[in-house]
């Protein structure tokens, strides 16, 4: 027997139909993720990869719309599910992490509320009790004081906020959670206190994850797989290790470079020059070429296709074969 | 500020309740003062009389009921009218918003006076009446802080959130925005409350109110207008006083509960 991947997205197009014109904010983008595996979403600002996590449990802003491809989770595609039955997966399967801990908590409900909310949504039949000592229990997971199951969001600090809200995302142990930017918000050390709380959360529970990133430092050493992706375009996918070790991309290479390292230090730090395109009028051919050292003639005109460079290895770029 | 308006109201309300056994005559009573009436404040009538005899202090002491009464019951209206509207129409969006929003903003435009007065007078006298004409008038101002707060409190991550953990459209609009949306209601029902009070008191004052049997601020103001011209300035002052003091008392409470409030609702 053949086992499905847990997630599947296939050649995923997403637009957003605005005033001015369509923006193509994922642009065939295909990838899979097994169960319990950690991927490693990386892109800046407007490269698609928030659209791309909000996809899967198709909750896309207005006015954006799936105009290609599939979203497989465990073999169904969800494209083709109801309402409802996308509400029972929405964080009974998948759970989400959002970026802003203090907001992403209803400043009138106490904690266990939103427990009880969440649980007792997926499971009716659970008592008011049995929720609350689930929320407990969850909170002492997460490193938060079950006694604290009474105060309201206002009492917590941002991290404790997102650890909550971590709890919240694992309280019906999902088997995929997406965590977009979950640290952005906070600083350096609390953001590497909440990572490792994900790691170590996801070697508990086995669940698979998905952290979407600007920061490609700290998915390196955290994820199995890395996905970069540039002006909604996916450039390339693989491994971490391989993918730390053997940058393809141009792109890849130029974040790699821009990570600031102790042994370099008193040397100016690389940066990519230039800035993301207008995806309203994207350039022809590759869409990083103007920022490409690398360019040739052929990448102004035709746009490079995904190919395996080494075995899991995936890029979008000419210069291999040109 | 809540504090001084609270207590206020408050007195006022107490006063109204507890008229009927402490004040000294009947106030629907007649003649309870030998003429000439009506007669200037004196020791057996510290707030004068009036016309028709009876005495002031009497009247000032019961005549709040009928304003109260009709206050409440339009604050209720327009809760039970305005908060739905508001929540569904913003919530849903498209059409329905538009086309509520339209319907509200063309209430809002007409006086607000006015509006009461010619729906009084179409649907005739009593408390509910009066109550139903006022309600029409604000309901427009609960629609328009509902919607917008809800058109605020839709876009926060924490209801994105609860999208995103599989809560339903309405689980979403009762259990997260309502209660995000009910302290700023709580602030527009308390001046509104204010405002309902005078327009009442405007109603009566036109003829609109209940009928003369009853002792009420408002038909005393009135009253009290066709005196002034002879001198008589206690008919209409003591009502008109506690006309006032209890829309200050409510409007003092109305402020101060909104500043209290809104530094949480900006966070």
């Amino acid at each position: 027997m053949i086992s499905l991947p847990l997630l599947e997205i296939d050649s995923l197009t997403i637009e957003y139909r605005a005033r001015r014109g369509n923006i193509r904010a994922v642009n065939d983008v295909s990838f899979t993720l097994e169960k319990g595996e950690t991927l490693g979403l990386v892109g800046e600002s407007g490269s698609g990869k928030s659209t791309l996590g909000l996809s899967i449990v198709r909750l896309i802003p207005h006015p954006g719309i799936i105009v290609n491809g599939h979203i497989k989770i465990d073999g169904t595609d969800i494209l083709n599910l109801s309402e409802e039955e996308m509400r029972s997966i929405r964080g009974k399967k998948v759970a989400f992490v959002f970026q802003d801990p203090m907001t992403s908590l209803s400043p009138v409900k106490k904690i266990g509320a939103h427990f009880t909310e969440l649980i007792r949504t997926h499971e009716p039949k659970i008592s008011e009790e049995e929720a609350l000592k689930r929320a407990k229990s969850t909170l002492n997971d997460v490193g938060i004081l079950p006694e604290r199951i009474n105060d309201y969001p206002h009492q917590f600090s941002g991290g404790m906020r997102q650890r909550i809200m971590i709890a919240l995302a694992i309280a019906l142990n999902p088997d995929l959670i997406i965590a977009d930017e979950p640290t952005t918000a906070l600083d350096v050390i609390v953001q590497a206190k909440i990572l490792d709380l994900l790691k170590s959360l996801r070697d508990t529970y086995g669940m698979a994850l998905i952290l979407i990133t600007h920061d490609l430092s700290i998915v390196l050493e955290r994820c199995d797989k890395i996905l970069v992706m540039y002006a909604g375009h996916l450039v390339e996918y693989a491994n971490s290790k391989e993918l730390h070790e053997n940058p393809m991309h141009p792109y890849t290479r130029g974040l790699l470079q821009s990570i600031p390292n102790i042994e370099l230090a008193g040397q100016k730090l690389a940066a990519i020059p230039g800035s993301p395109p207008d995806l309203l009028n994207p350039p022809k051919g590759c869409h990083f070429w103007p920022r490409c050292p690398y360019t040739k003639e052929k990448c102004r005109v035709e746009k490079p296709l995904m190919i395996e460079s080494n075995p899991g290895h995936f890029v979008r770029c000419f210069k291999e074969n040109v | 500020m809540t504090i001084i308006g609270s207590v206020i109201a408050l007195s006022m309300i107490l006063m109204t309740v507890l008229g009927p056994w402490v004040s000294p005559y009947d106030p629907t009573a007649v003649n309870v003062s030998p003429p000439p009436n009506p007669s200037p404040p004196s020791a057996g009538f510290p707030l004068g009389t009036n016309l028709l005899g009876q005495d002031m202090l009497s009247r000032v002491l019961c005549g709040g009921s009928i304003m109260l009464h009709v206050a409440l019951l339009s604050v209720l209206f327009c809760f039970i009218i305005g908060v739905p509207i508001g929540l569904l129409a913003s919530y849903a969006g498209g059409v329905l918003d538009k086309v509520f929003t339209l319907v509200m903003d063309s209430l809002y435009a007409f006086p607000g006076l006015v509006l009461a007065i010619a729906i009084a007078a179409m649907m005739g006298r009593g408390v509910v009446n009066m109550a139903l004409s006022i309600a029409v008038v604000y309901v427009p101002s609960y629609f328009r802080i509902v919607r917008s707060q809800v058109l605020t409190i839709k876009e926060l991550p924490y209801t994105e959130a609860a999208q995103a953990s599989g809560a339903k459209g309405r689980t979403i609009l009762l259990r997260y925005i309502l209660p995000n949306v009910v302290p700023s209601i709580v602030v527009v029902a308390t001046v509104n409350f204010a405002d309902a009070i005078l327009t009442a008191a405007g109603l009566t004052f036109v003829g609109l109110g209940v009928g003369i049997d009853v002792p009420d601020w408002g038909w005393d103001l009135t009253k009290g207008r066709e005196l002034l011209p002879s001198g008589a300035w206690w008919v209409i002052t003591f009502p008109g006083i506690m006309i006032v003091l209890l829309a200050l008392g409510f409007t003092l409470i109305g402020e101060g509960l909104s500043e209290l409030l809104s530094p949480r609702l900006e966070q």
